[in-house]
């Protein structure tokens, strides 16, 4: 379980997170909210990026804001990237591997427990194969396997099906859901496909503006009147049952 | 995976077999001494792909290092009587620790601005040699006199076993080779997978668990081990080395020849110790060409490399063999085709 508290960011001029609490309960967790909201912030805030002005977060009874940033890895805290960012230069192997060596996990299980996260994503290139060489989804693939390997955590997930086509899409959102079951880890997923975060997330929290403006099980939280009005603007718009709400571009 | 590694294996084997058997039977001993520079070149050279090519950090203060690194063995070698392999330890630690120091910048710093830095800090250290103007015959370890005389001053003893300018070239493969051993393990375990994840994205980095400080820093360490030692080398293989040997653009034209090398491969290393260091003696002893020329060639190569083989030479050329090779089949069945096939 995560709480955070009152957590508040502020740039010059800007408070992309303002006066946030809320609880990630377990299992697999949506954070949605229009390009701007505050979601990659929020991710920086505990990865270490961004030192928040105010608020605390406590996860699984640490105090994830008063760890030290490379340390945050090896408490078990792992993260994906909006654009993706495995190691072209390094083998697929090698890319899994160097999170297992600084995650402190035993160099006795490296090998099987690498393997075994290739063979969890579904990953069915050789693991000698170099980074650099391969397409989309299978780097994406590579970088959700670094997440997992070892004992994660907290997985973050930062829109990991992005450009994806959708029956690789699919693929993805299987391999999402089987992350807190299988690593007993806690997934936080941002993403824009909402028949993604609909079927991975039993939750989901929604920000705007910086604001948390919604918060609870994922139908009821799409179906929430502030939601839709943040996402559609303020005219009066059928609810989008199973709808695909795809903000342009992407945030910054 | 394993048969890779017994092909590269069998290359190596193969190269060093060459560079320490056939060319010291075949070749005269100019070429000798030239080649047991290129070997030293090398070695700072493969600093530059350890810094540069796997860490993404741009050092322009490498020739900086080699003369630091020959200066302090000079000065130990006249201040001490310690055993050439002692001395060259001694000469890359007291080298390392120079380079982490002119490292810490580039904790703060990056792209351009840490280039900068190196470069000036590689323009200080070139003051301060002409300044102290070694050796000048003066005693001790700085060994600054006041009445300067090269008379009666013996050159850095070179070991025992290797005196000789053959042998001197035998020992210096041998010693580089154990140096290139050293960076390629440490490219082959956790530190060069954590450098290659900061050179892709310190933010990746940071969240992977790496502690960007301290590789960053261990990256330093080692490319100044390593030039350090190299730079003892040189300074046996010169006897008396001068302070004007290490001009500051050579680590622009040094940085050229790795990047026209290949700047992601320790072969390409090689071949930046050889473009810097045999070219220029083949252009002057052999063809009697000013070796200013190779400036312009220096200059077109590397825009060749920008342009279309940005791993360098040592990528691209198996590769246009092979075209060249497809090309010539295709040539020849295309004239001895029809003949075939009547």
């Amino acid at each position: 379980m995560i709480e955070v508290k009152g957590l508040t960011v502020r740039f010059a001029g800007v408070t992309p997170i303002d006066d946030v609490s809320v609880v990630f309960p377990g299992g697999t967790c949506g954070l949605i909210g229009p390009n701007g909201a505050g979601k990659t912030t929020f991710f920086n805030v505990l990865s270490g990026f961004v030192k928040p002005a105010s608020g605390s977060i406590s996860a699984f009874g640490d105090d994830l804001l008063k760890m030290v940033d490379y340390r945050r890895a090896r408490w078990g805290l792992r993260r994906t990237f909006q654009t993706e960012m495995a190691i072209e230069q390094l083998s697929v192997f090698d890319n899994i591997a160097m999170i297992h060596e600084h995650s402190g996990a035993g160099r006795a299980t490296r090998r099987a427990d690498v393997l075994s996260a290739i063979d969890y994503v579904g990953l069915d290139v050789a693991p000698t194969a170099k980074v650099g060489v391969l397409g989309a989804r299978d780097r994406r693939l590579v970088e959700i396997a670094r997440a997992v390997v070892g004992s994660p955590k907290v997985v973050l997930l930062d829109e990991p099906a992005a450009g994806l086509p959708d029956e690789e899409t699919e693929h993805m959102s299987g391999v999402i859901q089987r992350i807190p079951e299988q690593f007993g880890a806690l997934v936080i997923l941002v993403d824009h496909d909402m028949s993604l975060v609909q079927a991975c997330c039993a939750t989901t929290a929604v920000l705007d503006f910086g604001r948390l403006i919604a918060t609870g099980p994922t139908a009821d939280v799409l179906r929430d009147e502030n939601v839709m009005r943040a996402y559609l603007g303020t005219e009066n718009v059928e609810a989008p049952e199973d709808a695909t709400v795809e903000a342009a571009g992407s945030e910054a | 995976m394993a048969r890779g590694f017994i092909g590269r294996s069998a290359i190596i084997v193969a190269f060093l077999a060459i560079t320490l058997f056939v060319f010291p039977a075949a070749l005269g001993g100019d070429w000798i001494k030239t080649l047991t520079s290129v070997a030293i070149y090398a070695v700072v050279a493969a600093g530059l792909v350890t810094l540069y090519g796997r860490v993404g950090m741009i050092s322009l203060g490498q020739i900086a290092l080699l003369a630091i690194g020959t200066w302090t063995a000079t000065r130990l070698s006249y201040a001490t009587s310690l055993p050439f392999p002692i001395l060259l330890l001694v000469t890359g630690a007291i080298t390392c620790v120079v380079g982490v120091l002119i490292g810490l910048p580039a904790l703060r710093l990056s792209g351009l601005y840490l280039a900068l830095i190196t470069l000036m800090a590689a323009g200080a250290v070139n003051v301060v040699l002409t300044t102290i103007n070694f050796p000048n015959g003066g005693k001790g370890f700085v060994g600054h006199t006041a009445t300067p005389s090269l008379e009666g001053l013996k050159p850095v003893s070179r070991p025992g076993m290797a005196v000789g300018d053959t042998a001197y070239y035998r020992y210096t493969v041998v010693v580089c080779a154990l140096l290139f051993l050293l960076i390629a393990v440490h490219f082959a375990t956790k530190p060069g997978r954590a450098w290659a994840s900061i050179r892709e994205s310190e933010p990746a980095a940071l969240a992977a668990g790496v502690n960007i400080v301290r590789y960053k820093l261990w990256a330093f360490a080692l490319a100044s081990f390593t030039t350090g030692v190299a730079g003892a080398l040189f300074a046996a293989q010169l006897g008396q080395p001068t302070a004007f040997g290490f001009p500051t653009q050579d680590s622009l034209t040094l940085l050229a020849a790795a990047l026209i090398g290949g700047i992601y491969s320790l072969w390409g290393a090689v071949i930046a110790g050889a473009f810097s260091q045999l070219a220029p003696f083949i252009f002057q002893a052999e063809w009697g060409v000013d070796p200013n020329f190779l400036l312009i060639i220096f200059g077109v190569g590397l825009l060749q490399v920008l342009l279309t083989a940005p791993r360098g030479i040592v990528v691209q050329m198996p590769q246009d063999i092979m075209n060249l090779g497809r090309l010539g089949l295709r040539l020849y069945r295309m004239v001895t085709g029809p003949r075939g096939s009547t």
